[in-house]
Protein backbone atom coordinates (compact mmCIF):
# COMPACT_ATOMS: atom_id res chain seq x y z
CA UNK A 1 0.00 0.00 0.00
CA UNK A 2 0.98 3.63 -0.25
CA UNK A 3 0.55 6.75 1.83
CA UNK A 4 0.12 9.93 -0.17
CA UNK A 5 1.05 13.33 1.27
CA UNK A 6 -0.21 16.51 -0.28
CA UNK A 7 2.77 18.88 -0.17
CA UNK A 8 1.94 22.54 -0.62
CA UNK A 9 4.34 24.95 -2.27
CA UNK A 10 4.24 28.71 -1.99
CA UNK A 11 6.26 30.69 -4.52
CA UNK A 12 8.08 27.50 -5.42
CA UNK A 13 9.08 26.62 -1.85
CA UNK A 14 7.73 23.71 0.17
CA UNK A 15 5.79 24.91 3.20
CA UNK A 16 7.20 23.82 6.53
CA UNK A 17 3.82 22.47 7.64
CA UNK A 18 3.77 20.24 4.55
CA UNK A 19 7.26 19.00 5.28
CA UNK A 20 6.00 17.95 8.71
CA UNK A 21 3.09 16.13 7.05
CA UNK A 22 5.49 14.32 4.69
CA UNK A 23 7.74 13.32 7.61
CA UNK A 24 4.65 12.06 9.46
CA UNK A 25 3.58 9.97 6.46
CA UNK A 26 7.06 8.53 6.03
CA UNK A 27 7.08 7.50 9.68
CA UNK A 28 3.73 5.73 9.28
CA UNK A 29 4.96 4.16 6.04
CA UNK A 30 8.11 2.91 7.74
CA UNK A 31 6.22 1.16 10.55
CA UNK A 32 3.48 -0.26 8.33
CA UNK A 33 5.61 -1.35 5.38
CA UNK A 34 3.97 1.13 3.03
CA UNK A 35 5.52 3.46 0.49
CA UNK A 36 5.64 7.21 1.15
CA UNK A 37 4.47 9.09 -1.95
CA UNK A 38 3.81 12.81 -2.30
CA UNK A 39 1.94 15.05 -4.70
CA UNK A 40 3.01 18.63 -5.44
CA UNK A 41 0.72 21.00 -7.36
CA UNK A 42 2.14 24.12 -9.00
CA UNK A 43 5.52 25.25 -10.14
CA UNK A 44 8.64 24.39 -8.12
CA UNK A 45 12.18 23.45 -9.09
CA UNK A 46 13.18 19.81 -9.54
CA UNK A 47 15.67 20.18 -6.66
CA UNK A 48 13.01 21.52 -4.32
CA UNK A 49 10.59 18.70 -5.15
CA UNK A 50 13.13 15.87 -5.02
CA UNK A 51 14.38 17.17 -1.64
CA UNK A 52 11.28 15.52 -0.15
CA UNK A 53 13.48 12.41 -0.22
CA UNK A 54 15.19 13.83 2.87
CA UNK A 55 12.04 13.22 4.87
CA UNK A 56 11.58 9.71 3.49
CA UNK A 57 9.37 10.35 0.46
CA UNK A 58 10.20 7.86 -2.31
CA UNK A 59 8.14 9.18 -5.23
CA UNK A 60 6.71 12.63 -5.94
CA UNK A 61 3.98 13.27 -8.49
CA UNK A 62 4.59 16.82 -9.63
CA UNK A 63 2.00 18.78 -11.60
CA UNK A 64 4.27 21.67 -12.64
CA UNK A 65 1.31 23.53 -14.10
CA UNK A 66 1.17 27.29 -13.48
CA UNK A 67 -2.63 27.16 -13.11
CA UNK A 68 -2.04 25.34 -9.80
CA UNK A 69 0.05 28.21 -8.43
CA UNK A 70 -3.18 29.67 -7.04
CA UNK A 71 -4.84 27.63 -4.33
CA UNK A 72 -8.33 26.46 -5.18
CA UNK A 73 -9.94 23.81 -2.99
CA UNK A 74 -12.13 22.43 -5.78
CA UNK A 75 -9.46 21.72 -8.34
CA UNK A 76 -6.89 20.73 -5.72
CA UNK A 77 -9.31 18.17 -4.32
CA UNK A 78 -9.79 16.62 -7.77
CA UNK A 79 -6.08 16.50 -8.52
CA UNK A 80 -5.10 15.04 -5.13
CA UNK A 81 -7.85 12.41 -5.29
CA UNK A 82 -6.55 11.42 -8.72
CA UNK A 83 -3.01 11.17 -7.34
CA UNK A 84 -4.33 8.99 -4.49
CA UNK A 85 -5.91 6.63 -7.04
CA UNK A 86 -2.74 6.58 -9.11
CA UNK A 87 -0.68 5.63 -6.05
CA UNK A 88 -3.35 3.19 -4.77
CA UNK A 89 -3.07 5.11 -1.52
CA UNK A 90 -5.16 3.96 1.42
CA UNK A 91 -4.18 6.99 3.42
CA UNK A 92 -3.86 10.63 2.34
CA UNK A 93 -2.09 13.04 4.70
CA UNK A 94 -2.04 16.83 4.50
CA UNK A 95 -1.36 19.71 6.85
CA UNK A 96 -4.18 21.18 8.93
CA UNK A 97 -3.01 24.65 7.91
CA UNK A 98 -5.07 27.47 6.39
CA UNK A 99 -5.57 25.77 3.03
CA UNK A 100 -5.65 22.24 4.42
CA UNK A 101 -8.60 23.03 6.67
CA UNK A 102 -10.90 23.49 3.68
CA UNK A 103 -9.16 20.98 1.46
CA UNK A 104 -9.05 17.93 3.77
CA UNK A 105 -12.82 17.47 4.01
CA UNK A 106 -13.17 17.86 0.24
CA UNK A 107 -10.58 15.15 -0.47
CA UNK A 108 -12.25 12.88 2.08
CA UNK A 109 -15.65 13.23 0.42
CA UNK A 110 -14.14 12.70 -3.01
CA UNK A 111 -12.43 9.47 -1.90
CA UNK A 112 -15.40 8.29 0.22
CA UNK A 113 -12.92 8.32 3.08
CA UNK A 114 -13.25 8.97 6.78
CA UNK A 115 -11.34 12.05 7.89
CA UNK A 116 -9.49 13.17 11.01
CA UNK A 117 -8.97 16.96 11.06
CA UNK A 118 -6.07 18.18 13.16
CA UNK A 119 -4.42 14.97 14.37
CA UNK A 120 -1.63 15.77 16.81
CA UNK A 121 0.02 12.36 17.20
CA UNK A 122 0.98 9.36 15.10
CA UNK A 123 -2.04 7.19 14.32
CA UNK A 124 -2.67 3.61 15.40
CA UNK A 125 -3.52 1.24 12.56
CA UNK A 126 -5.41 -1.87 13.59
CA UNK A 127 -7.74 -4.23 11.75
CA UNK A 128 -8.22 -1.88 8.83
CA UNK A 129 -9.12 1.02 11.12
CA UNK A 130 -7.07 4.09 11.90
CA UNK A 131 -7.21 6.01 15.17
CA UNK A 132 -5.56 9.27 16.08
CA UNK A 133 -5.86 11.86 18.79
CA UNK A 134 -6.91 15.43 18.22
CA UNK A 135 -7.76 18.39 20.41
CA UNK A 136 -11.42 19.17 21.04
CA UNK A 137 -13.36 21.81 22.97
CA UNK A 138 -10.79 24.44 21.97
CA UNK A 139 -7.97 22.58 23.68
CA UNK A 140 -9.84 21.81 26.91
CA UNK A 141 -9.78 18.08 26.11
CA UNK A 142 -8.61 15.63 23.47
CA UNK A 143 -10.48 12.87 21.67
CA UNK A 144 -9.45 9.70 19.87
CA UNK A 145 -11.09 9.60 16.46
CA UNK A 146 -11.38 6.35 14.59
CA UNK A 147 -11.84 6.08 10.83
CA UNK A 148 -13.91 3.06 9.86
CA UNK A 149 -13.74 3.34 6.06
CA UNK A 150 -11.21 1.58 3.77
CA UNK A 151 -9.72 4.87 2.59
CA UNK A 152 -8.58 7.46 5.08
CA UNK A 153 -7.60 11.11 5.20
CA UNK A 154 -5.66 12.68 8.08
CA UNK A 155 -4.82 16.38 8.45
CA UNK A 156 -1.84 16.94 10.76
CA UNK A 157 -1.81 19.91 13.14
CA UNK A 158 1.15 22.17 12.29
CA UNK A 159 4.14 22.01 14.63
CA UNK A 160 3.04 18.73 16.22
CA UNK A 161 5.46 16.38 14.46
CA UNK A 162 9.22 16.91 14.19
CA UNK A 163 11.00 17.09 10.86
CA UNK A 164 14.00 14.78 10.96
CA UNK A 165 16.02 15.08 7.80
CA UNK A 166 18.12 12.24 6.49
CA UNK A 167 19.75 11.49 3.16
CA UNK A 168 17.74 10.66 0.09
CA UNK A 169 16.30 11.99 -3.11
CA UNK A 170 12.76 11.31 -4.20
CA UNK A 171 12.01 10.19 -7.74
CA UNK A 172 9.97 12.90 -9.45
CA UNK A 173 7.27 11.87 -11.90
CA UNK A 174 5.43 14.40 -14.05
CA UNK A 175 1.74 14.39 -13.23
CA UNK A 176 -1.08 15.79 -15.39
CA UNK A 177 -4.35 15.49 -13.50
CA UNK A 178 -7.43 15.44 -15.70
CA UNK A 179 -8.91 18.79 -14.74
CA UNK A 180 -10.44 21.36 -17.03
CA UNK A 181 -10.04 25.14 -17.17
CA UNK A 182 -13.55 25.42 -15.73
CA UNK A 183 -12.36 23.68 -12.55
CA UNK A 184 -10.02 26.57 -11.78
CA UNK A 185 -11.97 29.82 -11.59
CA UNK A 186 -10.52 31.38 -8.44
CA UNK A 187 -8.47 34.45 -9.34
CA UNK A 188 -6.15 36.16 -6.88
CA UNK A 189 -6.67 39.92 -7.00
CA UNK A 190 -4.17 40.97 -4.36
CA UNK A 191 -2.06 39.66 -1.50
CA UNK A 192 -1.41 41.59 1.67
CA UNK A 193 1.35 39.75 3.39
CA UNK A 194 3.95 40.75 5.87
CA UNK A 195 7.21 39.80 4.24
CA UNK A 196 10.46 39.04 5.94
CA UNK A 197 8.79 37.74 9.09
CA UNK A 198 7.90 34.22 10.11
CA UNK A 199 4.25 33.22 9.55
CA UNK A 200 2.56 32.90 12.92
CA UNK A 201 1.23 29.41 12.31
CA UNK A 202 4.65 28.10 11.35
CA UNK A 203 6.67 29.75 14.11
CA UNK A 204 8.41 27.67 16.76
CA UNK A 205 8.55 30.64 19.11
CA UNK A 206 5.83 33.28 19.40
CA UNK A 207 6.14 36.53 21.38
CA UNK A 208 2.73 38.02 22.05
CA UNK A 209 1.55 41.26 23.60
CA UNK A 210 -1.66 42.45 25.21
CA UNK A 211 -3.26 45.55 26.60
CA UNK A 212 -0.71 45.63 29.40
CA UNK A 213 1.72 47.18 26.92
CA UNK A 214 -0.42 50.32 27.00
CA UNK A 215 -0.04 51.35 23.34
CA UNK A 216 1.34 50.44 19.92
CA UNK A 217 4.38 52.65 20.49
CA UNK A 218 5.60 50.14 23.08
CA UNK A 219 5.59 47.20 20.69
CA UNK A 220 9.31 47.51 20.11
CA UNK A 221 9.87 45.25 23.11
CA UNK A 222 7.79 42.48 21.55
CA UNK A 223 9.42 42.99 18.15
CA UNK A 224 12.96 43.22 19.49
CA UNK A 225 12.66 40.02 21.49
CA UNK A 226 10.97 38.26 18.56
CA UNK A 227 13.75 39.37 16.23
CA UNK A 228 16.46 38.12 18.58
CA UNK A 229 14.67 34.78 19.00
CA UNK A 230 13.67 34.29 15.36
CA UNK A 231 10.09 34.33 16.62
CA UNK A 232 6.78 35.49 15.18
CA UNK A 233 4.82 38.28 16.87
CA UNK A 234 1.21 37.97 17.98
CA UNK A 235 -1.35 39.84 20.05
CA UNK A 236 -4.54 39.42 22.05
CA UNK A 237 -7.97 40.31 20.69
CA UNK A 238 -8.45 43.71 22.40
CA UNK A 239 -5.16 44.87 20.92
CA UNK A 240 -6.27 43.95 17.38
CA UNK A 241 -9.72 45.43 18.00
CA UNK A 242 -8.28 48.86 18.75
CA UNK A 243 -5.91 48.54 15.78
CA UNK A 244 -2.70 48.62 17.77
CA UNK A 245 -1.75 45.55 15.76
CA UNK A 246 -3.04 43.97 12.51
CA UNK A 247 -5.85 41.43 12.77
CA UNK A 248 -3.82 38.59 11.34
CA UNK A 249 -1.68 38.70 14.51
CA UNK A 250 -4.66 38.03 16.78
CA UNK A 251 -4.51 34.64 18.42
CA UNK A 252 -7.43 33.19 20.30
CA UNK A 253 -10.76 31.53 19.78
CA UNK A 254 -11.93 33.84 17.02
CA UNK A 255 -8.42 34.48 15.72
CA UNK A 256 -5.60 32.13 14.90
CA UNK A 257 -4.75 28.98 16.83
CA UNK A 258 -1.03 28.54 17.35
CA UNK A 259 1.00 25.64 18.62
CA UNK A 260 4.57 26.82 19.00
CA UNK A 261 7.23 25.21 21.16
CA UNK A 262 7.38 28.41 23.17
CA UNK A 263 4.69 31.06 23.64
CA UNK A 264 5.71 34.19 25.54
CA UNK A 265 2.73 36.30 26.64
CA UNK A 266 3.47 39.83 27.77
CA UNK A 267 0.77 41.94 29.41
CA UNK A 268 -2.01 39.50 28.47
CA UNK A 269 -4.41 38.53 31.25
CA UNK A 270 -5.32 35.16 29.72
CA UNK A 271 -9.08 35.22 29.10
CA UNK A 272 -10.49 31.80 28.25
CA UNK A 273 -10.97 32.88 24.62
CA UNK A 274 -7.29 33.75 24.35
CA UNK A 275 -6.21 30.50 26.01
CA UNK A 276 -8.25 28.54 23.44
CA UNK A 277 -5.88 29.79 20.76
CA UNK A 278 -2.62 29.11 22.59
CA UNK A 279 -3.15 26.26 25.04
CA UNK A 280 -1.61 23.71 22.70
CA UNK A 281 1.75 25.48 22.94
CA UNK A 282 4.39 23.21 24.42
CA UNK A 283 5.76 25.77 26.89
CA UNK A 284 4.03 28.98 27.96
CA UNK A 285 5.80 31.91 29.63
CA UNK A 286 3.67 34.66 31.15
CA UNK A 287 4.95 38.11 32.07
CA UNK A 288 2.33 40.18 33.85
CA UNK A 289 2.30 42.65 36.74
CA UNK A 290 -0.94 41.19 38.10
CA UNK A 291 -0.21 38.03 40.12
CA UNK A 292 -3.92 37.15 39.86
CA UNK A 293 -3.91 37.14 36.03
CA UNK A 294 -5.63 33.88 35.00
CA UNK A 295 -2.89 33.24 32.45
CA UNK A 296 -0.50 32.17 35.24
CA UNK A 297 -2.69 29.09 35.80
CA UNK A 298 -2.00 27.98 32.23
CA UNK A 299 1.69 28.92 32.26
CA UNK A 300 4.82 26.84 32.73
CA UNK A 301 6.98 29.79 33.72
CA UNK A 302 6.00 33.20 34.91
CA UNK A 303 7.38 36.52 35.98
CA UNK A 304 5.18 38.75 38.11
CA UNK A 305 6.53 42.12 37.13
CA UNK A 306 6.26 45.23 35.04
CA UNK A 307 6.77 44.43 31.35
CA UNK A 308 8.52 47.77 30.89
CA UNK A 309 11.20 46.65 33.33
CA UNK A 310 11.26 42.91 32.58
CA UNK A 311 11.31 43.00 28.77
CA UNK A 312 14.49 45.07 28.27
CA UNK A 313 16.24 42.74 30.74
CA UNK A 314 14.90 39.68 28.97
CA UNK A 315 16.11 40.97 25.60
CA UNK A 316 19.59 41.59 27.09
CA UNK A 317 19.70 38.20 28.81
CA UNK A 318 18.63 36.47 25.62
CA UNK A 319 21.32 38.27 23.64
CA UNK A 320 23.90 37.09 26.19
CA UNK A 321 22.56 33.55 25.95
CA UNK A 322 22.67 33.62 22.17
CA UNK A 323 26.24 34.88 22.16
CA UNK A 324 27.29 32.05 24.46
CA UNK A 325 25.52 29.24 22.57
CA UNK B 1 -29.84 35.99 -3.85
CA UNK B 2 -30.62 32.87 -1.84
CA UNK B 3 -28.31 32.09 1.03
CA UNK B 4 -28.20 28.94 3.17
CA UNK B 5 -26.55 29.19 6.59
CA UNK B 6 -25.92 25.96 8.50
CA UNK B 7 -25.99 26.54 12.26
CA UNK B 8 -24.98 24.23 15.05
CA UNK B 9 -25.38 24.05 18.80
CA UNK B 10 -22.29 23.95 21.01
CA UNK B 11 -21.47 24.21 24.70
CA UNK B 12 -20.93 27.80 25.81
CA UNK B 13 -17.26 28.90 25.66
CA UNK B 14 -16.91 29.02 29.44
CA UNK B 15 -18.43 25.54 30.03
CA UNK B 16 -16.59 23.10 32.19
CA UNK B 17 -15.87 20.10 30.03
CA UNK B 18 -16.60 16.63 31.46
CA UNK B 19 -17.29 13.21 30.02
CA UNK B 20 -19.61 10.31 30.84
CA UNK B 21 -19.94 6.60 30.06
CA UNK B 22 -16.30 5.75 30.66
CA UNK B 23 -15.10 8.86 28.80
CA UNK B 24 -16.91 8.00 25.59
CA UNK B 25 -19.60 10.69 25.72
CA UNK B 26 -19.75 14.41 26.40
CA UNK B 27 -21.45 15.08 29.72
CA UNK B 28 -24.02 17.76 29.06
CA UNK B 29 -25.21 18.01 32.70
CA UNK B 30 -25.42 21.64 33.70
CA UNK B 31 -23.98 22.83 30.37
CA UNK B 32 -25.46 25.88 28.65
CA UNK B 33 -25.71 25.49 24.89
CA UNK B 34 -25.39 28.35 22.44
CA UNK B 35 -25.33 28.85 18.69
CA UNK B 36 -21.76 28.25 17.48
CA UNK B 37 -20.16 31.72 17.68
CA UNK B 38 -18.69 31.92 14.17
CA UNK B 39 -21.98 30.62 12.71
CA UNK B 40 -23.90 33.36 14.48
CA UNK B 41 -21.56 36.36 14.57
CA UNK B 42 -20.07 36.08 11.11
CA UNK B 43 -21.85 33.59 8.79
CA UNK B 44 -25.45 34.39 9.68
CA UNK B 45 -24.93 38.11 10.21
CA UNK B 46 -23.12 38.56 6.88
CA UNK B 47 -25.93 36.61 5.17
CA UNK B 48 -28.49 38.98 6.72
CA UNK B 49 -26.42 42.02 5.68
CA UNK B 50 -26.26 40.74 2.09
CA UNK B 51 -30.00 40.15 2.11
CA UNK B 52 -30.64 43.69 3.31
CA UNK B 53 -28.43 45.11 0.57
CA UNK B 54 -29.98 43.01 -2.21
CA UNK B 55 -33.76 43.27 -2.59
CA UNK B 56 -35.55 40.00 -3.16
CA UNK B 57 -32.95 37.94 -1.29
CA UNK B 58 -33.67 35.23 1.22
CA UNK B 59 -31.70 33.73 4.13
CA UNK B 60 -32.50 30.18 5.20
CA UNK B 61 -30.87 28.60 8.25
CA UNK B 62 -30.45 24.85 8.51
CA UNK B 63 -29.71 22.81 11.60
CA UNK B 64 -29.20 19.08 11.90
CA UNK B 65 -30.44 18.05 15.32
CA UNK B 66 -33.21 17.16 17.68
CA UNK B 67 -36.28 19.23 18.56
CA UNK B 68 -34.59 20.90 21.54
CA UNK B 69 -32.36 22.80 19.08
CA UNK B 70 -35.33 25.02 18.39
CA UNK B 71 -34.01 27.61 20.85
CA UNK B 72 -30.94 28.42 18.74
CA UNK B 73 -33.00 28.24 15.55
CA UNK B 74 -35.41 30.87 16.93
CA UNK B 75 -32.45 33.06 17.80
CA UNK B 76 -31.19 32.81 14.20
CA UNK B 77 -34.64 33.83 12.98
CA UNK B 78 -34.62 36.73 15.43
CA UNK B 79 -31.27 37.91 14.04
CA UNK B 80 -32.84 38.06 10.62
CA UNK B 81 -33.06 34.70 8.83
CA UNK B 82 -36.34 34.42 6.90
CA UNK B 83 -37.07 30.78 7.59
CA UNK B 84 -35.46 27.68 9.02
CA UNK B 85 -35.05 24.02 8.25
CA UNK B 86 -34.32 21.40 10.88
CA UNK B 87 -33.20 17.98 9.77
CA UNK B 88 -34.62 15.74 12.44
CA UNK B 89 -31.63 13.61 13.41
CA UNK B 90 -28.95 13.11 16.00
CA UNK B 91 -25.71 13.89 14.19
CA UNK B 92 -23.19 11.06 14.21
CA UNK B 93 -20.24 12.68 12.45
CA UNK B 94 -19.41 15.66 10.24
CA UNK B 95 -19.97 13.71 7.03
CA UNK B 96 -23.45 12.82 8.21
CA UNK B 97 -24.22 16.50 8.92
CA UNK B 98 -22.70 17.71 5.64
CA UNK B 99 -24.70 15.11 3.70
CA UNK B 100 -27.97 16.34 5.24
CA UNK B 101 -27.15 19.96 4.41
CA UNK B 102 -26.06 19.15 0.86
CA UNK B 103 -29.19 17.05 0.30
CA UNK B 104 -31.38 19.95 1.38
CA UNK B 105 -29.34 22.50 -0.60
CA UNK B 106 -30.02 20.51 -3.76
CA UNK B 107 -33.77 20.90 -3.36
CA UNK B 108 -33.60 24.69 -3.84
CA UNK B 109 -31.44 27.00 -5.94
CA UNK B 110 -29.05 28.51 -3.44
CA UNK B 111 -26.34 30.93 -4.56
CA UNK B 112 -24.33 30.85 -1.37
CA UNK B 113 -23.77 28.58 1.59
CA UNK B 114 -22.04 30.44 4.43
CA UNK B 115 -20.71 28.39 7.35
CA UNK B 116 -18.79 29.43 10.47
CA UNK B 117 -15.10 28.59 10.15
CA UNK B 118 -15.23 25.89 12.83
CA UNK B 119 -17.34 24.76 15.75
CA UNK B 120 -15.93 25.40 19.19
CA UNK B 121 -16.72 21.85 20.36
CA UNK B 122 -14.88 19.64 17.87
CA UNK B 123 -12.78 22.36 16.16
CA UNK B 124 -12.87 20.37 12.95
CA UNK B 125 -13.49 22.77 10.03
CA UNK B 126 -15.24 19.95 8.21
CA UNK B 127 -18.79 20.73 7.24
CA UNK B 128 -18.17 23.63 4.82
CA UNK B 129 -15.59 21.79 2.75
CA UNK B 130 -17.67 18.61 2.70
CA UNK B 131 -20.82 20.43 1.59
CA UNK B 132 -18.81 22.12 -1.19
CA UNK B 133 -17.49 18.80 -2.44
CA UNK B 134 -20.88 17.11 -2.24
CA UNK B 135 -22.37 19.96 -4.30
CA UNK B 136 -19.25 20.19 -6.53
CA UNK B 137 -19.08 23.93 -5.83
CA UNK B 138 -16.20 26.30 -5.42
CA UNK B 139 -15.35 27.10 -1.79
CA UNK B 140 -13.24 29.65 0.05
CA UNK B 141 -12.43 29.28 3.75
CA UNK B 142 -11.26 31.62 6.55
CA UNK B 143 -13.03 34.51 4.87
CA UNK B 144 -13.15 37.91 6.59
CA UNK B 145 -14.62 39.97 3.71
CA UNK B 146 -17.31 38.97 1.25
CA UNK B 147 -18.91 41.13 -1.42
CA UNK B 148 -21.24 39.89 -4.12
CA UNK B 149 -21.99 41.69 -7.40
CA UNK B 150 -24.20 39.76 -9.80
CA UNK B 151 -22.73 36.27 -9.90
CA UNK B 152 -19.23 37.36 -8.91
CA UNK B 153 -17.99 37.11 -5.36
CA UNK B 154 -14.94 38.98 -4.07
CA UNK B 155 -13.52 37.56 -0.88
CA UNK B 156 -10.60 38.24 1.43
CA UNK B 157 -9.25 35.20 3.21
CA UNK B 158 -6.55 34.55 5.79
CA UNK B 159 -3.32 33.02 4.58
CA UNK B 160 -0.08 32.42 6.47
CA UNK B 161 1.11 35.81 7.65
CA UNK B 162 -1.51 37.91 5.90
CA UNK B 163 -4.56 37.98 3.70
CA UNK B 164 -5.38 37.32 0.07
CA UNK B 165 -8.23 38.80 -1.97
CA UNK B 166 -9.75 36.44 -4.51
CA UNK B 167 -12.56 36.55 -7.01
CA UNK B 168 -14.75 33.66 -8.01
CA UNK B 169 -18.28 33.01 -9.18
CA UNK B 170 -21.43 31.76 -7.52
CA UNK B 171 -22.61 29.26 -6.41
CA UNK B 172 -20.09 29.21 -3.62
CA UNK B 173 -19.44 27.85 -0.13
CA UNK B 174 -17.85 30.35 2.26
CA UNK B 175 -16.17 29.59 5.59
CA UNK B 176 -16.63 32.69 7.74
CA UNK B 177 -14.11 33.99 10.23
CA UNK B 178 -13.75 37.03 12.45
CA UNK B 179 -14.62 40.44 10.98
CA UNK B 180 -16.81 39.12 8.16
CA UNK B 181 -19.69 40.94 9.85
CA UNK B 182 -20.52 42.98 12.91
CA UNK B 183 -22.34 40.65 15.33
CA UNK B 184 -25.92 41.70 16.13
CA UNK B 185 -28.02 41.30 19.22
CA UNK B 186 -31.60 40.41 18.29
CA UNK B 187 -33.99 43.27 19.03
CA UNK B 188 -37.54 42.95 20.35
CA UNK B 189 -39.04 43.26 16.87
CA UNK B 190 -36.81 40.45 15.64
CA UNK B 191 -37.63 38.24 18.62
CA UNK B 192 -41.37 38.79 18.18
CA UNK B 193 -41.11 38.25 14.42
CA UNK B 194 -39.17 35.02 14.90
CA UNK B 195 -42.14 33.46 16.70
CA UNK B 196 -44.19 33.38 13.55
CA UNK B 197 -41.45 32.40 11.10
CA UNK B 198 -41.59 28.83 9.82
CA UNK B 199 -39.33 26.02 10.99
CA UNK B 200 -39.69 23.25 8.47
CA UNK B 201 -38.79 19.81 9.82
CA UNK B 202 -37.39 17.49 7.18
CA UNK B 203 -36.66 13.78 7.56
CA UNK B 204 -33.13 12.47 7.68
CA UNK B 205 -31.27 11.20 4.60
CA UNK B 206 -29.73 7.81 5.38
CA UNK B 207 -25.92 8.13 5.56
CA UNK B 208 -23.31 5.81 7.06
CA UNK B 209 -20.89 7.50 9.44
CA UNK B 210 -17.26 7.35 8.49
CA UNK B 211 -15.66 8.20 11.81
CA UNK B 212 -16.40 7.73 15.47
CA UNK B 213 -14.95 9.08 18.67
CA UNK B 214 -13.78 6.13 20.74
CA UNK B 215 -12.71 8.08 23.83
CA UNK B 216 -12.18 11.52 25.31
CA UNK B 217 -9.27 12.53 27.53
CA UNK B 218 -8.96 15.48 29.86
CA UNK B 219 -5.56 17.06 30.47
CA UNK B 220 -3.81 15.20 33.28
CA UNK B 221 -3.58 18.06 35.70
CA UNK B 222 -3.49 21.78 35.86
CA UNK B 223 -0.08 23.19 35.14
CA UNK B 224 1.99 24.42 38.05
CA UNK B 225 3.64 27.66 37.10
CA UNK B 226 7.26 28.14 38.09
CA UNK B 227 7.74 31.78 39.04
CA UNK B 228 10.98 33.61 38.38
CA UNK B 229 11.87 36.86 40.13
CA UNK B 230 11.76 40.00 37.96
CA UNK B 231 15.22 40.78 39.35
CA UNK B 232 16.61 37.54 37.97
CA UNK B 233 15.42 37.39 34.38
CA UNK B 234 18.52 35.44 33.34
CA UNK B 235 17.12 32.52 35.33
CA UNK B 236 14.15 32.37 32.96
CA UNK B 237 16.47 32.09 29.97
CA UNK B 238 18.43 29.35 31.74
CA UNK B 239 15.24 27.39 32.56
CA UNK B 240 13.95 27.67 29.00
CA UNK B 241 17.25 26.31 27.73
CA UNK B 242 18.18 23.68 30.32
CA UNK B 243 14.85 22.54 31.72
CA UNK B 244 12.19 23.17 29.08
CA UNK B 245 14.72 22.76 26.23
CA UNK B 246 12.79 25.08 23.93
CA UNK B 247 15.61 27.52 23.17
Amino acid sequence: MAILTFVEVSEGKIKKASLEAAAYSSKIAETSGAESVAVVLGEASADEVSSLGKVGVKVVYHAADARFNTFNSKVYSKAIAEAADKASAELVVLSFNQNGKFLGPRIAVRLSAGYIPGASELPVLEGGKLSAKKNVFSGKASATYQIVTAKKVVALTPNSFPIVKGEGTATVEAFSPSVSDADFGVKVKSVDKVTGTIPLTEAEVVVSGGRGLKGPENWWMIEDLAKEMGAATACSRPVADVDWRPHHEHVGQTGITVRPNLYIAVGISGAIQHLAGVNQSKVIVVINNDPEAPFFKAADYGIVGDAFEVMPKLIEEYKKFKAAH
Amino acid sequence: MKILVPITKVPDTTSKIAFADNNTKFNSDGVTFIMNPTDEWYALTRAVELKEANAGSEVVVINVGAADNEQIIRKALAIGADRAVRVDANPTDAFFVASQIAAYAQTENFDLVITGKETIDFNSFQVGGMVAELLDWQAVGLVNKLEVAGTTATLTREIEGGTETVETSLPLVVGATKDLAQARIPNMKGIMGARTKAIQVVPVTAVESRTEITSFTLPEKAKQVKLVSPDNVGELVRLLHEEAKVI
